[in-house]
Protein backbone atom coordinates (compact mmCIF):
# COMPACT_ATOMS: atom_id res chain seq x y z
CA UNK A 1 0.00 0.00 0.00
CA UNK A 2 1.76 3.50 -1.35
CA UNK A 3 1.39 6.23 0.45
CA UNK A 4 2.41 9.86 -0.66
CA UNK A 5 4.56 12.19 2.25
CA UNK A 6 3.57 15.30 2.21
CA UNK A 7 6.97 16.75 3.71
CA UNK A 8 9.48 13.86 2.30
CA UNK A 9 7.58 14.50 -1.00
CA UNK A 10 8.15 10.91 -2.15
CA UNK A 11 5.71 7.86 -2.22
CA UNK A 12 6.74 4.65 0.27
CA UNK A 13 4.56 1.97 1.27
CA UNK A 14 3.38 1.76 4.59
CA UNK A 15 3.77 -1.95 5.59
CA UNK A 16 7.08 -1.45 4.88
CA UNK A 17 7.39 2.18 7.06
CA UNK A 18 5.01 -0.63 9.85
CA UNK A 19 7.64 -3.48 10.09
CA UNK A 20 10.39 -0.44 10.15
CA UNK A 21 9.23 1.09 13.40
CA UNK A 22 8.18 -2.56 14.63
CA UNK A 23 12.27 -3.28 14.39
CA UNK A 24 13.21 -0.58 15.43
CA UNK A 25 11.23 -0.26 18.66
CA UNK A 26 11.58 -3.78 19.34
CA UNK A 27 15.20 -2.81 20.49
CA UNK A 28 14.58 0.38 21.46
CA UNK A 29 12.34 -1.57 24.34
CA UNK A 30 14.74 -4.47 24.48
CA UNK A 31 18.18 -2.06 25.00
CA UNK A 32 17.02 0.80 26.38
CA UNK A 33 18.46 2.56 23.30
CA UNK A 34 16.57 5.64 20.89
CA UNK A 35 16.91 3.64 18.14
CA UNK A 36 18.08 6.63 16.00
CA UNK A 37 21.53 5.01 14.89
CA UNK A 38 19.73 2.14 13.33
CA UNK A 39 16.36 4.10 12.15
CA UNK A 40 18.16 7.22 10.21
CA UNK A 41 20.35 4.74 7.93
CA UNK A 42 17.43 2.63 7.07
CA UNK A 43 14.66 5.68 6.13
CA UNK A 44 18.04 7.46 3.99
CA UNK A 45 17.85 3.67 2.11
CA UNK A 46 14.74 3.49 1.09
CA UNK A 47 14.73 7.20 -0.32
CA UNK A 48 13.93 9.37 2.29
CA UNK A 49 15.40 12.40 2.05
CA UNK A 50 18.40 12.74 4.81
CA UNK A 51 17.42 15.88 6.43
CA UNK A 52 14.07 14.44 7.12
CA UNK A 53 15.07 11.02 7.82
CA UNK A 54 17.27 12.36 10.85
CA UNK A 55 14.26 15.01 12.01
CA UNK A 56 11.11 12.84 11.61
CA UNK A 57 12.68 9.98 13.13
CA UNK A 58 13.48 12.27 16.68
CA UNK A 59 9.61 12.45 16.44
CA UNK A 60 9.26 8.51 16.22
CA UNK A 61 11.66 8.71 19.32
CA UNK A 62 9.68 10.58 21.25
CA UNK A 63 6.78 7.58 21.08
CA UNK A 64 8.69 4.42 21.57
CA UNK A 65 10.97 6.32 24.64
CA UNK A 66 7.19 7.17 26.36
CA UNK A 67 6.11 3.76 25.44
CA UNK A 68 8.99 2.19 27.13
CA UNK A 69 9.15 4.64 30.12
CA UNK A 70 5.88 3.77 31.14
CA UNK A 71 6.38 -0.24 30.66
CA UNK A 72 9.52 0.37 32.77
CA UNK A 73 8.03 2.40 35.57
CA UNK A 74 5.67 0.19 36.30
CA UNK A 75 8.31 -2.59 37.20
CA UNK A 76 10.27 0.59 39.30
CA UNK A 77 13.02 0.66 37.05
CA UNK A 78 13.55 4.63 36.15
CA UNK A 79 15.37 7.15 38.37
CA UNK A 80 13.90 10.28 37.58
CA UNK A 81 16.01 12.00 39.74
CA UNK A 82 19.20 10.56 38.13
CA UNK A 83 17.69 11.26 35.31
CA UNK A 84 16.84 15.04 35.94
CA UNK A 85 20.66 15.60 36.09
CA UNK A 86 21.58 13.75 33.28
CA UNK A 87 18.95 15.74 31.49
CA UNK A 88 20.32 19.10 32.66
CA UNK A 89 23.41 18.29 31.30
CA UNK A 90 22.64 17.20 27.83
CA UNK A 91 20.67 20.37 27.34
CA UNK A 92 23.82 22.47 27.84
CA UNK A 93 25.52 20.05 25.90
CA UNK A 94 23.25 19.92 23.19
CA UNK A 95 23.52 23.37 22.82
CA UNK A 96 26.99 23.83 22.51
CA UNK A 97 27.15 20.79 19.52
CA UNK A 98 24.54 22.47 17.78
CA UNK A 99 26.75 25.27 17.45
CA UNK A 100 30.03 22.85 16.72
CA UNK A 101 27.85 21.55 13.94
CA UNK A 102 27.24 24.75 12.20
CA UNK A 103 31.03 24.91 12.57
CA UNK A 104 31.51 21.55 11.00
CA UNK A 105 29.02 22.42 8.07
CA UNK A 106 30.37 25.97 7.06
CA UNK A 107 34.12 24.02 7.00
CA UNK A 108 32.53 21.25 3.96
CA UNK A 109 33.04 18.28 6.14
CA UNK A 110 30.51 17.41 8.17
CA UNK A 111 29.54 13.69 6.35
CA UNK A 112 33.42 13.00 7.40
CA UNK A 113 32.53 13.97 10.92
CA UNK A 114 29.67 12.36 11.21
CA UNK A 115 30.71 8.79 9.99
CA UNK A 116 34.09 8.75 11.85
CA UNK A 117 32.67 9.79 15.22
CA UNK A 118 29.64 6.91 14.59
CA UNK A 119 32.70 4.53 13.70
CA UNK A 120 35.30 5.82 16.57
CA UNK A 121 32.02 5.88 19.57
CA UNK A 122 30.00 2.57 17.97
CA UNK A 123 33.23 0.90 17.99
CA UNK A 124 35.15 1.44 20.93
CA UNK A 125 31.79 1.23 22.96
CA UNK A 126 30.39 -1.96 21.33
CA UNK A 127 33.74 -4.05 21.37
CA UNK A 128 33.77 -2.97 24.96
CA UNK A 129 30.03 -4.64 25.57
CA UNK A 130 30.37 -7.78 24.20
CA UNK A 131 33.98 -8.29 25.99
CA UNK A 132 32.52 -7.30 29.12
CA UNK A 133 29.39 -9.10 28.88
CA UNK A 134 30.91 -12.06 27.94
CA UNK A 135 33.46 -12.14 30.05
CA UNK A 136 30.58 -11.93 33.05
CA UNK A 137 28.85 -14.66 31.84
CA UNK A 138 31.77 -16.73 31.95
CA UNK A 139 32.34 -15.82 35.38
CA UNK A 140 28.54 -16.55 36.48
CA UNK A 141 28.99 -20.33 34.79
CA UNK A 142 32.33 -20.64 36.92
CA UNK A 143 29.80 -19.58 40.01
CA UNK A 144 32.97 -17.23 41.03
CA UNK A 145 31.77 -14.31 44.00
CA UNK A 146 29.66 -11.95 42.70
CA UNK A 147 31.20 -8.91 41.41
CA UNK A 148 30.78 -5.59 43.38
CA UNK A 149 28.42 -3.12 42.36
CA UNK A 150 30.87 -0.77 41.11
CA UNK A 151 34.44 0.32 41.21
CA UNK A 152 35.21 3.32 43.33
CA UNK A 153 37.74 5.35 41.78
CA UNK A 154 38.86 8.86 41.63
CA UNK A 155 35.34 10.05 39.84
CA UNK A 156 33.87 9.35 44.00
CA UNK A 157 36.48 11.86 45.86
CA UNK A 158 34.33 15.08 43.74
CA UNK A 159 31.98 17.08 45.54
CA UNK A 160 28.51 18.05 45.30
CA UNK A 161 27.63 13.82 47.24
CA UNK A 162 24.37 13.32 45.97
CA UNK A 163 22.64 9.93 47.11
CA UNK A 164 20.54 8.28 44.37
CA UNK A 165 18.03 6.31 46.18
CA UNK A 166 16.96 4.24 43.02
CA UNK A 167 20.16 3.03 41.68
CA UNK A 168 21.83 2.49 44.80
CA UNK A 169 24.57 5.42 44.12
CA UNK A 170 26.05 7.87 46.38
CA UNK A 171 28.30 9.95 43.71
CA UNK A 172 29.15 13.60 43.14
CA UNK A 173 26.09 14.99 40.67
CA UNK A 174 28.73 16.24 38.66
CA UNK A 175 29.59 13.40 37.47
CA UNK A 176 25.90 12.14 35.60
CA UNK A 177 26.39 16.30 34.88
CA UNK A 178 29.07 15.40 32.81
CA UNK A 179 27.91 12.50 30.74
CA UNK A 180 24.88 14.60 29.84
CA UNK A 181 27.20 16.99 28.68
CA UNK A 182 28.96 14.99 26.68
CA UNK A 183 26.00 12.69 25.55
CA UNK A 184 24.10 16.13 24.44
CA UNK A 185 27.09 17.57 22.34
CA UNK A 186 28.29 13.85 20.38
CA UNK A 187 23.80 13.74 19.79
CA UNK A 188 23.55 17.00 18.16
CA UNK A 189 26.66 16.28 15.84
CA UNK A 190 25.40 12.85 15.14
CA UNK A 191 21.54 13.64 14.73
CA UNK A 192 20.61 10.85 17.37
CA UNK A 193 19.19 10.54 20.55
CA UNK A 194 22.24 9.69 22.16
CA UNK A 195 21.11 6.57 23.80
CA UNK A 196 23.52 3.56 22.75
CA UNK A 197 26.67 6.38 24.17
CA UNK A 198 24.07 6.66 27.41
CA UNK A 199 23.61 3.44 28.34
CA UNK A 200 27.04 2.12 28.47
CA UNK A 201 28.16 5.46 29.83
CA UNK A 202 25.56 4.78 32.56
CA UNK A 203 26.30 1.51 33.44
CA UNK A 204 30.40 1.61 33.26
CA UNK A 205 30.81 5.13 34.87
CA UNK A 206 28.19 5.55 37.02
CA UNK A 207 27.77 1.84 38.09
CA UNK A 208 24.15 1.68 37.81
CA UNK A 209 22.08 -1.59 37.58
CA UNK A 210 21.41 -1.88 33.92
CA UNK A 211 17.68 -2.25 34.22
CA UNK A 212 17.65 0.71 35.97
CA UNK A 213 20.11 2.41 32.91
CA UNK A 214 17.27 1.12 30.96
CA UNK A 215 14.60 3.26 31.84
CA UNK A 216 16.49 6.14 33.39
CA UNK A 217 18.20 6.62 29.75
CA UNK A 218 14.75 6.51 27.51
CA UNK A 219 13.25 8.93 30.24
CA UNK A 220 16.00 11.60 29.05
CA UNK A 221 15.89 10.48 25.77
CA UNK A 222 12.12 11.65 25.52
CA UNK A 223 13.36 15.15 26.22
CA UNK A 224 16.19 15.05 24.03
CA UNK A 225 14.12 13.95 20.94
CA UNK A 226 11.15 15.99 21.35
CA UNK A 227 13.95 18.99 21.65
CA UNK A 228 15.63 17.55 18.39
CA UNK A 229 12.08 17.41 17.34
CA UNK A 230 10.88 21.09 17.62
CA UNK A 231 14.08 22.65 16.49
CA UNK A 232 13.74 20.78 12.91
CA UNK A 233 10.54 21.55 12.88
CA UNK A 234 10.39 25.44 13.17
CA UNK A 235 13.89 25.87 12.03
CA UNK A 236 13.92 23.73 8.73
CA UNK A 237 10.58 22.48 8.16
CA UNK A 238 11.29 18.96 7.59
CA UNK A 239 9.59 16.69 10.18
CA UNK A 240 6.96 14.66 8.20
CA UNK A 241 4.08 13.96 10.59
CA UNK A 242 2.80 11.19 8.09
CA UNK A 243 6.07 9.44 7.81
CA UNK A 244 6.64 9.99 11.92
CA UNK A 245 3.13 8.50 12.22
CA UNK A 246 3.27 5.49 10.48
CA UNK A 247 6.78 4.46 12.23
CA UNK A 248 5.53 5.17 15.24
CA UNK A 249 2.29 2.50 15.29
CA UNK A 250 4.91 0.17 14.97
CA UNK A 251 7.96 1.52 16.85
CA UNK A 252 5.21 1.72 20.13
CA UNK A 253 4.03 -2.19 19.75
CA UNK A 254 7.47 -2.99 19.25
CA UNK A 255 8.74 -1.55 22.33
CA UNK A 256 6.25 -2.78 24.39
CA UNK A 257 7.30 -6.50 23.05
CA UNK A 258 10.87 -5.75 23.77
CA UNK A 259 10.50 -4.43 27.01
CA UNK A 260 8.72 -7.99 27.85
CA UNK A 261 11.72 -9.89 26.25
CA UNK A 262 14.23 -7.43 27.95
CA UNK A 263 13.09 -8.05 31.43
CA UNK A 264 13.26 -11.90 30.89
CA UNK A 265 17.03 -11.33 29.76
CA UNK A 266 19.81 -11.04 32.31
CA UNK A 267 21.66 -7.83 32.06
CA UNK A 268 24.83 -9.28 30.73
CA UNK A 269 22.68 -10.73 27.77
CA UNK A 270 21.38 -7.24 26.97
CA UNK A 271 24.82 -6.22 27.66
CA UNK A 272 26.03 -8.60 25.24
CA UNK A 273 23.50 -8.53 22.42
CA UNK A 274 23.72 -4.68 22.35
CA UNK A 275 27.37 -4.42 22.02
CA UNK A 276 26.98 -7.28 18.96
CA UNK A 277 24.31 -5.47 17.36
CA UNK A 278 26.37 -1.76 17.79
CA UNK A 279 29.72 -3.44 16.61
CA UNK A 280 27.63 -4.64 13.82
CA UNK A 281 26.60 -1.60 12.58
CA UNK A 282 30.04 -0.04 13.28
CA UNK A 283 31.45 -2.48 10.83
CA UNK A 284 29.22 -1.36 7.66
CA UNK A 285 30.05 2.09 8.77
CA UNK A 286 33.57 1.55 8.53
CA UNK A 287 33.59 -0.72 5.40
CA UNK A 288 31.43 2.26 3.54
CA UNK A 289 34.01 4.70 4.55
CA UNK A 290 36.37 2.39 2.37
CA UNK A 291 34.16 1.12 -0.40
CA UNK A 292 34.20 3.11 -3.65
CA UNK A 293 31.02 4.82 -3.87
CA UNK A 294 28.02 4.04 -6.81
CA UNK A 295 28.97 7.35 -8.22
CA UNK A 296 32.24 9.83 -6.95
CA UNK A 297 29.09 12.97 -7.60
CA UNK A 298 26.34 12.96 -5.65
CA UNK A 299 23.89 15.35 -4.97
CA UNK A 300 23.96 17.70 -2.03
CA UNK A 301 21.52 17.97 0.93
CA UNK A 302 19.45 21.43 0.00
CA UNK A 303 20.10 23.77 2.72
CA UNK B 1 3.18 55.39 -87.83
CA UNK B 2 4.47 56.11 -84.16
CA UNK B 3 1.14 56.66 -83.17
CA UNK B 4 -0.38 53.33 -84.15
CA UNK B 5 2.09 51.73 -82.83
CA UNK B 6 2.49 53.21 -78.91
CA UNK B 7 -0.91 51.55 -78.16
CA UNK B 8 -0.29 48.06 -79.29
CA UNK B 9 3.35 48.40 -77.04
CA UNK B 10 1.53 49.66 -74.28
CA UNK B 11 -0.66 46.86 -74.69
CA UNK B 12 2.08 43.94 -74.84
CA UNK B 13 3.66 45.54 -72.14
CA UNK B 14 0.17 45.17 -69.95
CA UNK B 15 -0.09 42.03 -71.15
CA UNK B 16 3.20 40.93 -70.41
CA UNK B 17 3.02 42.29 -66.82
CA UNK B 18 -0.42 40.80 -66.35
CA UNK B 19 1.19 37.18 -67.57
CA UNK B 20 4.19 37.94 -65.30
CA UNK B 21 2.06 38.46 -62.65
CA UNK B 22 0.14 35.56 -62.89
CA UNK B 23 3.09 33.30 -62.85
CA UNK B 24 4.57 35.02 -59.35
CA UNK B 25 0.83 34.21 -58.11
CA UNK B 26 0.96 30.57 -59.70
CA UNK B 27 4.54 29.82 -58.34
CA UNK B 28 3.73 31.38 -54.46
CA UNK B 29 0.37 28.95 -54.60
CA UNK B 30 2.60 25.90 -55.75
CA UNK B 31 5.59 26.90 -53.48
CA UNK B 32 2.33 27.53 -50.74
CA UNK B 33 1.20 24.10 -50.90
CA UNK B 34 4.66 22.46 -51.05
CA UNK B 35 6.36 24.66 -47.99
CA UNK B 36 4.42 23.24 -44.57
CA UNK B 37 1.55 25.62 -43.07
CA UNK B 38 2.98 27.11 -39.60
CA UNK B 39 -0.37 26.26 -37.90
CA UNK B 40 -0.73 22.84 -38.48
CA UNK B 41 -0.08 21.35 -35.34
CA UNK B 42 -2.74 20.53 -32.22
CA UNK B 43 -1.69 18.68 -29.55
CA UNK B 44 -3.51 18.69 -25.56
CA UNK B 45 -3.40 17.21 -22.47
CA UNK B 46 -5.83 14.14 -21.23
CA UNK B 47 -5.11 16.46 -17.81
CA UNK B 48 -3.14 19.93 -17.64
CA UNK B 49 -3.18 19.15 -13.24
CA UNK B 50 -1.74 16.40 -11.59
CA UNK B 51 -3.18 16.17 -8.30
CA UNK B 52 -0.76 14.60 -5.29
CA UNK B 53 -2.94 12.59 -2.83
CA UNK B 54 -2.33 10.51 0.01
CA UNK B 55 -2.09 7.44 -2.50
CA UNK B 56 -0.07 9.33 -5.31
CA UNK B 57 2.18 6.19 -6.66
CA UNK B 58 3.53 8.20 -10.11
CA UNK B 59 0.98 8.80 -12.54
CA UNK B 60 0.26 8.94 -16.38
CA UNK B 61 -0.66 11.28 -18.69
CA UNK B 62 -2.52 11.23 -22.27
CA UNK B 63 -0.83 13.72 -25.25
CA UNK B 64 -2.51 13.51 -28.31
CA UNK B 65 -2.65 15.60 -31.12
CA UNK B 66 -3.10 16.31 -34.90
CA UNK B 67 -0.73 17.70 -37.58
CA UNK B 68 -2.23 18.41 -41.22
CA UNK B 69 0.77 16.68 -42.95
CA UNK B 70 2.74 12.98 -41.72
CA UNK B 71 6.39 14.01 -40.00
CA UNK B 72 7.98 13.29 -36.94
CA UNK B 73 6.80 14.49 -33.07
CA UNK B 74 9.34 14.86 -30.59
CA UNK B 75 7.53 15.44 -26.85
CA UNK B 76 9.84 16.95 -23.73
CA UNK B 77 8.20 17.21 -20.46
CA UNK B 78 10.19 19.31 -18.36
CA UNK B 79 9.97 20.11 -14.14
CA UNK B 80 10.37 23.40 -12.71
CA UNK B 81 14.23 24.27 -12.48
CA UNK B 82 16.08 24.98 -9.58
CA UNK B 83 19.80 25.34 -8.08
CA UNK B 84 21.20 22.24 -7.47
CA UNK B 85 24.75 21.71 -4.96
CA UNK B 86 26.63 18.48 -5.99
CA UNK B 87 29.53 16.91 -4.52
CA UNK B 88 32.78 14.80 -6.01
CA UNK B 89 33.85 12.41 -3.81
CA UNK B 90 37.93 11.32 -3.91
CA UNK B 91 40.10 9.36 -1.90
CA UNK B 92 41.56 10.54 0.98
CA UNK B 93 43.91 7.88 2.57
CA UNK B 94 41.90 5.13 1.79
CA UNK B 95 38.83 7.15 3.18
CA UNK B 96 36.03 8.42 0.39
CA UNK B 97 35.56 12.28 1.48
CA UNK B 98 33.91 15.02 -0.73
CA UNK B 99 36.62 16.81 -1.69
CA UNK B 100 34.89 19.82 -4.28
CA UNK B 101 31.28 20.53 -4.44
CA UNK B 102 29.93 22.94 -7.25
CA UNK B 103 25.95 24.52 -7.47
CA UNK B 104 24.56 24.29 -10.82
CA UNK B 105 22.05 26.42 -11.79
CA UNK B 106 18.69 25.71 -13.36
CA UNK B 107 18.28 21.91 -13.37
CA UNK B 108 14.97 20.86 -14.46
CA UNK B 109 13.37 18.60 -11.80
CA UNK B 110 12.36 16.43 -14.12
CA UNK B 111 13.13 15.86 -17.56
CA UNK B 112 11.54 13.19 -20.24
CA UNK B 113 11.73 12.92 -24.28
CA UNK B 114 9.46 11.32 -26.33
CA UNK B 115 9.51 10.43 -29.89
CA UNK B 116 7.74 8.87 -33.20
CA UNK B 117 11.20 7.66 -34.19
CA UNK B 118 15.13 7.49 -32.51
CA UNK B 119 16.08 10.89 -31.85
CA UNK B 120 19.33 10.58 -34.37
CA UNK B 121 16.82 9.80 -37.01
CA UNK B 122 14.44 12.41 -36.83
CA UNK B 123 16.35 15.24 -36.41
CA UNK B 124 20.01 16.50 -36.74
CA UNK B 125 22.41 17.11 -33.74
CA UNK B 126 22.31 20.83 -33.98
CA UNK B 127 18.74 20.78 -34.03
CA UNK B 128 18.49 18.67 -31.24
CA UNK B 129 21.25 21.27 -29.33
CA UNK B 130 19.05 24.25 -30.35
CA UNK B 131 15.74 22.79 -29.02
CA UNK B 132 17.98 20.38 -26.29
CA UNK B 133 15.93 17.27 -27.50
CA UNK B 134 18.12 14.88 -24.80
CA UNK B 135 19.76 15.41 -21.84
CA UNK B 136 23.18 15.15 -22.93
CA UNK B 137 21.96 19.00 -24.66
CA UNK B 138 20.80 20.72 -21.09
CA UNK B 139 22.53 23.52 -20.61
CA UNK B 140 23.48 22.62 -16.79
CA UNK B 141 27.28 22.10 -16.64
CA UNK B 142 28.85 24.12 -14.05
CA UNK B 143 29.92 27.36 -15.60
CA UNK B 144 33.10 27.98 -17.14
CA UNK B 145 34.77 30.43 -15.28
CA UNK B 146 34.91 27.61 -12.31
CA UNK B 147 35.26 24.38 -14.08
CA UNK B 148 37.58 23.91 -17.79
CA UNK B 149 35.12 22.36 -20.14
CA UNK B 150 36.48 19.07 -19.67
CA UNK B 151 35.61 19.12 -16.04
CA UNK B 152 32.57 20.81 -16.66
CA UNK B 153 31.20 17.77 -18.88
CA UNK B 154 32.16 15.67 -15.90
CA UNK B 155 30.32 17.40 -13.33
CA UNK B 156 27.22 17.21 -16.04
CA UNK B 157 27.24 13.49 -15.99
CA UNK B 158 27.82 13.05 -12.85
CA UNK B 159 24.43 14.73 -12.39
CA UNK B 160 22.60 13.59 -15.37
CA UNK B 161 23.59 9.85 -13.47
CA UNK B 162 22.38 10.75 -10.56
CA UNK B 163 18.77 12.56 -11.74
CA UNK B 164 18.84 8.85 -13.93
CA UNK B 165 18.93 6.84 -10.61
CA UNK B 166 15.94 8.47 -8.73
CA UNK B 167 14.01 8.37 -11.38
CA UNK B 168 13.67 12.19 -12.64
CA UNK B 169 15.12 11.73 -15.87
CA UNK B 170 14.14 8.41 -17.55
CA UNK B 171 16.72 6.54 -19.46
CA UNK B 172 14.71 5.40 -22.48
CA UNK B 173 13.33 8.30 -25.15
CA UNK B 174 9.07 7.50 -24.68
CA UNK B 175 7.18 6.27 -27.74
CA UNK B 176 4.93 8.55 -29.65
CA UNK B 177 2.35 6.32 -31.66
CA UNK B 178 1.25 7.82 -34.67
CA UNK B 179 -2.80 6.29 -35.66
CA UNK B 180 -2.43 6.69 -39.80
CA UNK B 181 -0.58 9.67 -40.73
CA UNK B 182 -1.85 12.67 -38.70
CA UNK B 183 -2.93 11.84 -35.30
CA UNK B 184 -0.47 11.06 -32.78
CA UNK B 185 -0.64 9.50 -29.25
CA UNK B 186 1.87 9.19 -26.42
CA UNK B 187 1.88 8.17 -22.79
CA UNK B 188 3.87 10.41 -19.98
CA UNK B 189 4.98 8.54 -17.55
CA UNK B 190 5.78 10.44 -14.04
CA UNK B 191 7.46 9.13 -10.89
CA UNK B 192 6.18 9.20 -7.51
CA UNK B 193 9.35 10.74 -6.48
CA UNK B 194 8.65 14.09 -8.83
CA UNK B 195 8.90 17.86 -7.52
CA UNK B 196 5.93 19.79 -7.20
CA UNK B 197 5.48 22.93 -9.65
CA UNK B 198 4.43 24.28 -12.88
CA UNK B 199 5.89 21.44 -15.82
CA UNK B 200 6.20 22.94 -19.38
CA UNK B 201 5.42 20.33 -22.13
CA UNK B 202 6.76 20.91 -25.79
CA UNK B 203 5.58 19.31 -29.04
CA UNK B 204 7.93 19.85 -32.42
CA UNK B 205 6.88 18.55 -35.39
CA UNK B 206 9.33 17.62 -37.86
CA UNK B 207 9.49 17.34 -41.28
CA UNK B 208 13.05 16.43 -43.30
CA UNK B 209 14.66 17.23 -40.27
CA UNK B 210 13.25 21.28 -40.06
CA UNK B 211 11.50 21.61 -37.08
CA UNK B 212 8.31 23.02 -38.69
CA UNK B 213 5.55 23.58 -36.10
CA UNK B 214 5.76 23.76 -32.17
CA UNK B 215 3.14 24.00 -28.90
CA UNK B 216 4.34 23.86 -25.37
CA UNK B 217 1.33 23.48 -23.05
CA UNK B 218 1.63 23.59 -19.46
CA UNK B 219 1.24 20.70 -16.55
CA UNK B 220 0.60 21.56 -12.68
CA UNK B 221 1.78 18.82 -10.52
CA UNK B 222 0.26 19.76 -7.10
CA UNK B 223 -0.31 18.37 -4.13
CA UNK B 224 -4.12 18.50 -2.71
CA UNK B 225 -6.46 18.02 0.02
CA UNK B 226 -4.55 16.71 3.66
CA UNK B 227 -0.98 16.66 2.13
CA UNK B 228 -1.52 20.41 1.10
CA UNK B 229 -2.73 21.30 4.34
CA UNK B 230 0.11 19.49 6.02
CA UNK B 231 2.80 20.78 4.15
CA UNK B 232 1.38 24.34 4.45
CA UNK B 233 0.58 23.90 7.91
CA UNK B 234 4.58 22.66 8.35
CA UNK B 235 5.38 26.01 6.11
CA UNK B 236 3.39 28.64 7.65
CA UNK B 237 3.02 27.72 11.83
CA UNK B 238 6.27 25.86 12.08
CA UNK B 239 6.36 26.33 15.71
CA UNK B 240 2.92 24.97 15.88
CA UNK B 241 3.20 22.50 13.88
CA UNK B 242 6.34 20.68 15.67
CA UNK B 243 4.53 20.77 19.42
CA UNK B 244 2.06 19.15 17.23
CA UNK B 245 4.17 16.39 16.77
CA UNK B 246 5.54 16.15 19.63
CA UNK B 247 1.89 15.68 21.56
CA UNK B 248 0.51 13.14 18.82
CA UNK B 249 4.08 11.24 19.69
CA UNK B 250 3.58 11.16 23.26
CA UNK B 251 -0.47 10.44 23.01
CA UNK B 252 0.46 7.57 20.35
CA UNK B 253 3.11 6.41 23.14
CA UNK B 254 0.62 6.39 26.05
CA UNK B 255 -1.78 4.70 23.96
CA UNK B 256 0.47 2.02 23.06
CA UNK B 257 1.21 1.39 26.67
CA UNK B 258 -2.57 1.51 28.11
CA UNK B 259 -3.28 -1.28 25.31
CA UNK B 260 -0.43 -3.46 26.18
CA UNK B 261 -1.35 -3.24 30.00
CA UNK B 262 -4.87 -4.18 29.76
CA UNK B 263 -3.67 -7.27 26.79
Amino acid sequence: MQVYLPIAEISVDALLLLGLGGIIGFLSGLFGVGGGFLMTPMLIFIGIPPVVAVATQANNVIASSVSGVFAHWRRGNVDFKMGWVLLAGGFAGSTVGVGLFSLLRSLGQIDLVINLSYVVFLGTIGALMMVEGTRAMMRRRRKAAPRKLHQHSWLHGLPLKTRFRKSRLYISALVPLAIGFGVGVLSAIMGVGGGFILVPAMIYLLGMPTAMVIGTSLFQIIFVAANVTFLQAAQNQTVDVVLAMLLLVGSVVGAQVGTRIGSRLQGDWLRLLLGILVVAVCSKLFVDLFTPPVDIYTLGVPL
Amino acid sequence: MSLRRSPSRTRKVLIGTAALFLIVVLAAGTLYRVLPARAALVADLSDHLIAITTGFSGASVLLFGATEQAGDIVVIVRGPSQPVLMHRKSRVAGVWINTASMTIENVPGFYAVASSRPLEDVASESIRRRHQMGVEYLPIAPPLTKASPNIAEQWKAGLIRNQQRSGLFPRVTGRVNFLGERLFRTRLELPANVPTGTYRVEVFHLREGRVVGAQTTPLSVSKVGLEAEVFDFAQNRSALYGLIAILVALVAGWIGHIVFRKG
